[in-house]
């Protein structure tokens, strides 16, 4: 699939942002003040981020609020619908905590399932798709929630417990690329079975039905070297979980190290993401 | 709504011929010549006399070799556009309800005013049956040319897709899958229409006749088997010509 940034950036900074919220909502601050007005800003400013480059993806962005009309079967529409209810119910909690010193627990109880929802959600949206056969598995939604908890947790300083869950979701991330090699085969789907005439002989495309390019071939059909691939993910891996986690086990103290290894496991997501999308296969990519 | 319909009243859809299609692309053109210029936006080109072209398409033709165990092998002319599926994954995806199944004639269509060109639905279709429109920010594709198939300011002979009206091979039918007796079900069931990638779970109501099994052609040695035909017949030529040959073999 073709990668493009504005759904990468959105992917990131939303997972980072309602990673955030699903901590914040759940109690987890930090003890001085203005850093928890700066964890709030944050959460806000990521998720806000993410969405609204979502918006740049779209061929018709004016048109947005029609599509939290079909939460009932589409996963996209309900990113949308638990995305701003996030926000929304957010805010009074925000509100409470830094300016009223009050905790509004039972909203922050809410705002935090919706944040979770929110992640489970954007992940689904690439996870129900049969017609890609990496995205379709339980390990899409489980690294999601994983990556963006593990961002959260990194953010309030929760050192141990952000080592843990970067350094587990970069080794499942391990597990998944290599899963997710076999899964295109073993989704049946071939052009035999695309084109019908498996049971005449083997199939071969003679001539394409377009001698230029076309939406599908740019926007479903997307090679990268393999070479280039391996290359891309081991520095995915070290940099997305293993260094970092290494750093907050042992140099938790370290204030330049600590952002140093949060840029780290910023670039690192990034390329897992590019590699998320890029690398995956899309069966229409078999009729060509 | 995206929600699909449990059942259509009618299932209106095409019989493609695989044996008879010759690979012209007149349904492409024919297609595209309809739909840029009747039901929604026009389907663009850009850059058309640049040096990247690329257009909207809601019909292509794939041409495919295929090899057998044993025998000849055949050449395929394969024209694919959407299967207006019974159990569209394109349609329950869409966030805005742009997308739907009708519930009376199973055509799957978008409502161009509702689509945001999130793209997700083209992602969803294992067919590659849906394209962005690059100038309009819509979704386009196959409306199994609704606004020809009901429309009475035409005439009856035209009220079929406009694909299956210019096939000259007569590779494409039109038709109801739900009557057993319409001239679709019974073609599909003689000649063993089959679905596409029924893996992928999505019921299309288009059906594909595959090609019929070649004729074994015993040769002899002799590659043209027209050949005895083609004896000549007299073996003394008269004539001007005959002696003008003649003439010009002496010099
Ligand atoms: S062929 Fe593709 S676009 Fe058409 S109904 Fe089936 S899934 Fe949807
Ligand atoms: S591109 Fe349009 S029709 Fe397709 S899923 Fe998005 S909103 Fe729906
Ligand atoms: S017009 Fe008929 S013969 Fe020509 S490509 Fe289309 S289906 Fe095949």
């Amino acid at each position: 699939m073709h990668p493009a940034p504005s759904v990468i950036i959105f992917t990131i900074f939303s997972g980072l942002g309602f990673g955030l919220f699903f901590l914040l909502g759940l109690g987890f601050f930090l003890a001085d003040y203005w850093l928890n007005f700066v964890l709030f800003f944050l959460a806000y400013g990521f998720s806000i981020i993410g969405l609204l480059s979502s918006l740049f993806h779209l061929g018709n962005p004016q048109r947005f609020l029609k599509a939290f009309s079909q939460w009932r079967t589409s996963w996209l529409s309900r990113e949308g619908v638990f995305s701003t209810s996030t926000l929304i119910i957010m805010a009074p909690f925000a509100i409470g905590k830094i300016f009223l010193d009050k905790e509004f627990v039972i909203l922050g109880i809410v705002g935090s399932v919706l944040a979770i929802l929110t992640i489970f959600c954007t992940a689904m949206i690439y996870a129900q798709l049969r017609t890609v056969p990496r995205w379709n598995s339980f390990l899409t939604p489980v690294l999601f929630v994983l990556y963006s908890l593990g961002g959260g947790t990194f953010l309030i300083n929760e050192g141990r417990l952000a080592a843990f869950i970067l350094i587990l979701s970069s080794l499942l991330q391990v597990y998944a690329w290599l899963n997710g090699d076999q899964l295109f085969k073993k989704a049946v789907s071939n052009v035999e079975s695309a084109t019908g005439l498996g049971n005449i002989g083997k199939v071969r495309l003679l001539e394409g039905p377009h001698t230029g390019t076309n939406y599908l071939l740019k926007e479903m059909v997307y090679i990268v070297g393999r070479k280039h691939r391996i290359r891309l993910r081991i520095i995915g891996f070290i940099l997305v979980g293993l260094l970092p986690g290494l750093i907050l086990l042992l140099f938790n103290f370290n204030l330049l190290l600590l952002i140093l290894a949060f840029l780290m496991h910023l670039i690192g997501i990034s390329l897992i993401r590019w590699l998320f999308f890029a690398e995956a296969e899309h069966v229409v990519g078999l009729y060509y | 709504m995206t929600e699909l319909p449990s059942t259509t009243h009618k299932k209106l859809g095409l019989v493609i011929d695989l044996d008879t299609c010759v690979g012209c692309h007149a349904c492409v053109i024919n297609c595209k010549e309809w739909n840029t210029s009747h039901y929604g936006a026009p389907l663009s080109d850009i850059e058309a006399y640049g040096e990247n072209p690329v257009g909207t398409f809601l019909n292509r033709i794939h041409t495919y070799e295929v090899t057998p165990v044993q025998g000849l092998t055949q050449t395929v002319h394969f024209p694919k556009s959407c299967l207006h599926c019974e159990d569209a994954p394109c349609v329950t995806v869409c966030p805005t309800g742009a997308s739907y199944k009708r519930s009376e004639d199973g055509i799957v269509l978008v409502n161009e005013d509702d689509c945001i060109g999130c793209g997700l639905c083209a992602w969803a279709c294992p067919y590659g049956a849906r394209e962005m429109d690059a100038a309009e920010g819509v979704m386009k594709k196959c409306t199994l040319c609704v606004d020809r198939i009901y429309n009475e300011n035409i005439p009856e002979e035209d009220r079929e897709p406009a694909c299956v009206r210019t096939c000259p091979a007569n590779a494409r039918h039109f038709g109801d899958f739900s009557d057993p007796d319409s001239n679709v079900s019974k073609l599909s069931k003689e000649r063993g229409g089959i679905d596409l990638m029924p893996e992928q779970l999505t019921k299309p109501v288009n059906k594909y006749l595959p090609p019929r099994a070649k004729a074994e052609i015993s040769t002899d040695g002799e590659i043209d088997v027209l050949s005895p035909f083609l004896e000549p017949i007299a073996s003394e030529t008269t004539g001007f010509l005959s002696w003008l040959d003649k003439a010009l073999d002496k010099i």
